[in-house]
């Protein structure tokens, strides 16, 4: 028997329609994201040039940490009730179900991204001197890099007693290169450079990272 | 009684968790159009056995065939699960649950939904979301979500647990008349004289292994 089809979208629906409903994972994150932006701006008090210096770092460490919380929340509603079983008997691939979550979880971080990214530029006066388009693809690209890595170690740590500890332990190790390149990347754009090679590098890490989560995740699913 | 060809052959069957051994060679066949209630005390591998016939456990060694496939994935959209746990979201309604998991299955009529709904008696038009129903009531949405593919075998782990008794018989007569359509209907259940008069056999399982099956609750066990 073939493979039903739509099951990516229907998965994706039913995950929004169940933050929407619950919103546990949004408001965790910007709540987390709100408390880093006025702690650090507490912390320091840099002027104009060290703001945009430092920006890179604050912002994608802040949306990293705020991530996790994120990717912790979507398998967990799916082992409440062991629902995962119920797609595990069921004919649907395992990648649909991998997509799904990685594009809910990119959809909740761009999210909060968008609402936190003004606060960031209120509190650390930012003006971007370089190409502010770059810093879109950047956002776009660096988010991904999180999420579907995110998503795919969440999974694996699924079954850990200490899955919330796990996760980040496996997750930022591998997300440096990807990290480096976004801080790198943002830096860049706000002190007036270019962003090309980063943008380069962070693509290359996407291909590989989504391919590799894509052939391996049907394995981390039915493990036992 | 015409003997009928088996739908299930488990030959030496073990499945081990670490060093326990849960199932400690099983070997049997069951045939179709047959109602089997497994019985034992806790630990006796009743939910590991179904669960391995559900392809949620990877057997250690030995095989099973299902339908004359070897590999669950080929012959999974005609199995139905039920499990200890509902298998549903509790944030949505019963409705939306079934709906979802229909379009795992490839099925999109919502009528296929709406008619296991009221097979078990409860009210498709239910906006309350499965969090806030009973458990009895969530017992009886997981049953449906078990049965709205119209499955040839069904694999029922507890499906009487917490349910009153009225219900519950409602339950057995639901079971009976899937059982004269010529399906299979495995039910693990504590509450054995609920399906006294409505099984075909009752296999009695003690360490891993089955000792006995019975035709009735009250025969004395002959080994297999």
């Amino acid at each position: 028997m073939p493979a039903p089809t739509g099951i990516m979208p229907a998965t994706l629906r039913k995950d929004l329609r169940l933050e929407w409903r619950s919103k546990d994972a949004i408001n965790s994150m910007l709540f987390f994201s709100l408390l880093v932006v006025v702690v650090f701006s507490f912390s320091f008090d840099p002027n104009a040039e060290e703001s945009r210096r430092i920006a890179g770092g604050l912002i994608w460490v802040a949306f990293l940490f705020a991530a996790v919380v994120a990717l912790n929340q979507t398998w967990a509603r799916e082992i409440r009730n062991q629902v995962l079983d119920a797609y595990r008997v069921s004919p649907a691939p395992a990648n649909s179900l991998f997509l799904a979550k990685a594009i809910g979880n990119f959809i909740f971080v761009s999210v909060l991204e968008a609402l936190m990214t003004p606060l960031f530029v209120i509190f650390y006066q930012l003006r971007p001197l370089g190409p502010t388009w770059q810093l879109l693809i950047v956002a776009a690209l660096g988010t991904w890099a999180l999420v579907v890595n995110g998503t795919f170690f969440a999974a694996m740590s699924l079954r850990t007693r200490s899955r919330e500890i796990m996760l980040p332990l496996l997750l930022f190790p591998i997300s440096i290169p990807a990290l480096l390149a976004m801080v790198q990347a943002t830096a860049n754009v706000l002190t007036g450079g270019g962003a090309r090679v980063w943008i380069a590098l962070l693509l290359s890490y996407d291909l590989v990272f989504t391919t590799a989560c894509l052939l391996l995740f049907e394995t981390v699913l039915n493990a036992e | 009684m015409t003997e009928t060809a088996p739908v299930i052959t488990v030959s030496n069957l073990i499945k081990q968790f670490g060093r326990f051994a849960a199932l400690r060679g099983v070997t049997a066949e069951f045939s179709a159009g047959k109602l089997y209630a497994i019985l034992g005390d806790n630990g006796a591998g009743k939910t590991t056995l179904l669960r391995t016939l559900a392809g949620l456990n990877r057997p250690t060694s030995g095989q099973i065939t299902i339908l004359g496939a070897q590999k669950f994935g080929d012959i999974c959209h005609q199995v139905g699960y039920m499990a200890h746990s509902s298998l549903l979201y509790d944030e949505m309604s019963g409705r939306e649950n079934l709906d979802y998991f229909a379009r795992l299955y490839g099925i999109s009529e919502s009528a296929r939904c709406t008619q296991a709904i009221r097979a078990v008696g409860l009210d498709p038009d239910l906006r309350r979301p499965v969090g806030q129903y009973s458990q009895g009531m969530r017992q009886r949405m997981s049953l449906a979500r078990a049965l709205f593919n119209d499955p040839k075998i069904l694999l029922l782990d507890e499906p009487f647990s917490n349910v009153d008794i009225h219900s519950a018989t409602g339950m057995v007569h639901l079971l009976a008349n899937i059982r004269d359509q010529g399906k299979t209907i495995f039910v693990v259940t504590h509450q054995a004289s609920l399906l006294d008069g409505t099984a075909d056999e009752f296999i009695w399982m003690e360490a891993g292994q089955i000792v006995a099956r019975t035709l009735d609750l009250q025969q004395t066990a002959r080994t297999t």
